[in-house]
């Protein structure tokens, strides 16, 4: 007997699993540079948060007898990117209620993987900053300076300390927006407070770098995300305040906060944003302007979440119209 | 020389052609029956003009163009007409055929393989030679090659782009074919030419295909109509869409014919049979055939007569190796599932592959993941996921609203998907079936 099937016969190599572990090892870099400024307590946060998504999909496959798809990997990604998103002093019980709302409610009450209408780390993240605004939205500083003192005693600390009973500190976001500048070096290399994985900008884009050379996302969207943000951020603060924002004020808001790691790990999300070229276009700078009347005129300092999420919701409408002319149609009247 | 090519398309990773490539094409003489469905081409079923019982010769007409748009069959084969019935064709349906019983003595029509001087012929005088020989389009349509050629009124055309990309893996009959006969592509494009005195001709070659692109330019030399384009590698380059592109830059949708932009695509092999036709008066009663895979025990590329079983080609490339769990009429990107051996080989044919391991059975197609791959794929321009999921659900309208009859069935989309999805199969049937709701529809008007 031989097999018959429709053509083609021949398929690429890649596989669903293969492109969710490339982006959980470019997610690697973020999560590391959060345990090494919050100290192993992050490392914590991000074991149980991965652990209660993979479980959470496990059980509800097995109690609607669906087939188990935690090979898939996409289940790994949603954990670690809603751990990303959590403080490292968050209670343990947070990120597992996110867990649960993230996998079973946005991602497998919609259909599983593919069919939810919003990043299910993303849509947690907002429904636990809402929930519990004091234990998510708040954060512990960051352990020491790189720079000052003994470096080794100083890593030693970063990696030991307890943070769960260290006091709630600004972020440097919230210090922009209350007028203060923030340090664009330590921004940048994320030795600033924050969420776990999202403070340092350079790992990030190391993170970002390698999606892009393995073919996994297109700068696209990151790109166009993050200038059209930095516009409109600009554009909004000069009308709030009445003068030119600084270069401190504006490069700040692209390193610090969530910007940089939702433009290169949550905006690109497949599933959630569109698959149209000029749909990324339009996406990339609704998320810009979105951001920035969240970041500006909102109460809170920071709005990527927000924004994303937002934008998630009109990907359907933005894919329909920007619907690519066929071959052969471009140009021509009809 | 700029290389030039098309936008979006896929590289396969492996090409399948090293095992092939340098092996020089070997002829066969089939002892079997000869069996000729009279449906292997684009148009209208040819009309027999021999009864059972009838002796013929090799070269002499088995079947006439029944209309215009249709094609005739000769034999490559001498002996006499066992049958006119039904029997299982390439596609795996049953077509009518006519079958001849070989006597293994190939004598020929009187003037067969005699020379015959293309410039003394007329244009009506080349196209009526090529309807009789039976010429048809040997990239896989299988389009009458008369009916291609006729000049349109009020149409000025401008290139006769020669397709020679053989962008498929694993193919290298066209390959060899340049290699081997140069003169004879030459001569037949120059025949071509001769029809529509104010085209240049193009012959269009991918640039992994050195030596071809070397002999031909060679080949050319001191012919200011004639020109050898380079293309950047990439499939599906061979399309016809994709090929007008690459070389003139000019796009053709569904609705549109090459015609209309000034220009002919016209196959390797099909130029050819041209020169065998008009200037040897042999009509196409063969065709060259890469068997490869590996499930092959010797892979090569082998001329075979038209009508010869796939079976008996196999037995004389060599046989199999092992066990095959797939074997394919054609490329591995287009071609066809076969279900038996025991099918004749038709004029369009140009390869038997046989794969011991099947790589589509190894996966199951898993959720869409939206990654945009096929997006990015899509040679024309087109967005697969919406496509499948208005033809999964047969909403043929919506299949339509979203160009879905566009798609070209090149395959790029399923090749690249990492979720495995069976897109070019739903598009398939998708197609179908708007095709035949539409001749539905232009029925029921006509009734009324």
């Amino acid at each position: 007997m031989v097999n018959v099937s429709v053509s083609p016969h021949i398929r690429s190599r890649l596989t669903t699993s293969i492109v969710m572990v490339d982006v959980a090892i470019a997610l690697l870099p973020a999560l590391l540079m959060g345990v090494f400024v919050f100290g192993l307590r992050a490392l914590l946060v991000i074991a149980v948060t991965v652990a209660a998504c993979l479980l959470t999909e496990y059980v509800y496959r097995r109690l609607m007898k669906l087939p188990n798809t935690l090979s898939d990997g996409s289940a790994l990604v949603t954990g670690l990117i809603l751990a990303m998103n959590m403080p490292a002093s968050v209670p343990l019980w947070v990120p597992v209620l996110g867990s649960v709302f993230a996998i079973g409610l946005v991602k497998q009450l919609f259909g599983g993987l593919g069919q939810n209408i919003m990043n299910p780390a993303l849509a947690a993240r907002c429904f636990l900053l809402i929930s519990f605004p004091a234990l998510v939205g708040g954060s512990i500083p960051a352990v020491g300076n790189l720079f000052d003192g003994n470096l080794w005693q100083g890593f030693l600390s970063r990696m030991t300390t307890a943070t769960v009973d260290a006091t709630s500190t600004a972020t440097p976001l919230q210090l922009l927006k209350d007028g203060g500048t923030v340090d664009l070096l330590q921004a940048f290399l994320g030795l600033h407070s924050g969420c776990i994985g999202e403070t340092s900008t350079l790992a990030i884009l190391l993170g970002g770098v390698y999606m892009v050379w393995r073919g996994v996302i297109s700068p696209r969207i990151p790109v166009v995300y993050v200038v059209s943000a930095c516009l409109c951020i600009g554009c909004m603060r000069w009308l709030s305040v009445g003068a030119m924002p600084s270069a401190n004020y504006l490069l700040g808001q692209a390193c610090t906060g969530g910007l940089m790691a939702g433009a290169v790990f949550m905006a690109t999300d497949y599933v959630t944003s569109p698959i149209t070229p000029a749909g990324q276009w339009i996406y990339a700078i609704l998320l810009g302007l979105l951001t920035a009347l969240f970041r500006v005129f909102g109460s809170y300092a920071e709005g990527v979440s927000y924004a994303i999420v937002i934008g998630n919701t009109v990907v359907p409408l933005i894919e329909k119209v920007t619907l690519p002319r066929p071959f052969g149609k471009r140009g021509a009247a009809r | 020389m700029n290389r030039r090519t098309f936008k979006q398309g896929i590289h396969p990773l492996d090409d399948g052609k090293a095992s092939t490539k340098d092996n020089p094409v070997r002829a066969m003489r089939p002892t079997g029956e000869a069996v000729y469905p009279l449906n292997q081409h684009l148009g209208a079923p040819s009309k027999p003009v021999v009864a059972v019982g009838d002796a013929v010769l090799v070269g002499q007409t088995l079947a006439a163009p029944s209309e215009f748009v249709s094609a005739a069959i000769c034999s490559a084969v001498s002996g006499t007409v066992k049958a006119i019935e039904p029997r299982r064709a390439v596609n795996g349906r049953q077509a009518l055929c006519i079958v001849v019983e070989n006597d293994g003595r190939f004598e020929a029509v009187s003037d067969f393989d005699t020379p015959r001087t293309a410039t003394q012929l007329s244009a009506q005088e080349i196209l009526d030679i090529i309807r009789d020989a039976g010429i048809v389009g040997q990239g896989g349509a299988g389009f009458p090659t008369h009916v291609k050629l006729t000049a349109k009124p009020g149409v000025q055309l401008q290139t006769i782009i020669v397709n020679a990309v053989e962008c498929e893996p694993y193919l290298t009959s066209d390959y060899r074919l340049m290699l081997e006969r140069p003169e004879q592509l030459v001569e037949g494009l120059q025949v071509v030419l001769q029809l529509f005195p104010h085209a240049k001709g193009v012959i269009a070659v991918e640039d992994n295909k050195p030596e071809a692109i070397r002999l031909l330019r060679q080949t050319i030399q001191g012919n200011p109509r004639l020109l050898v384009q380079e293309l950047k590698t990439k499939y599906p380059q061979g399309g016809e869409r994709m090929l007008i592109h690459a070389v003139t830059g000019r796009d053709i949708h569904s609705g549109k014919l090459p015609m209309e932009v000034g220009c002919v695509v016209l196959n390797v092999s099909t130029v050819v049979s041209i020169w065998r036709a008009v200037c040897r008066r042999v009509p196409q009663i063969s065709t060259i055939m890469t068997v490869a895979g590996d499930g092959a025990a010797t892979p090569c590329n082998i001329e075979v007569p038209v009508g010869t079983s796939y079976r008996e080609v196999l037995e004389a490339a060599g046989g199999m190796n092992g066990e095959p769990e797939k074997m394919i009429a054609g490329g591995p990107m287009m071609g066809l599932a076969m279900v038996s051996l025991d099918v004749p080989v038709q004029k369009t044919d140009s390869a038997l592959l046989l794969m011991l391991e099947d790589e589509v059975a190894q996966y199951e197609p898993t959720a869409c993941i939206r990654c945009g791959r096929c997006v990015r794929a899509c040679p024309s321009f087109l967005v697969p996921p919406t496509m499948a999921r208005a033809a999964d659900h047969n909403a043929l309208d919506c299949f339509q609203a979203v160009h879905g009859m566009e798609c070209i069935e090149c395959g790029c989309c399923t090749y690249v998907c990492p979720a495995k999805r069976r897109l070019t199969q739903s598009f398939k049937t998708a197609k179908a079936a708007v095709k035949q709701q539409q001749r539905r529809r232009a029925e029921q008007k006509a009734g009324k």
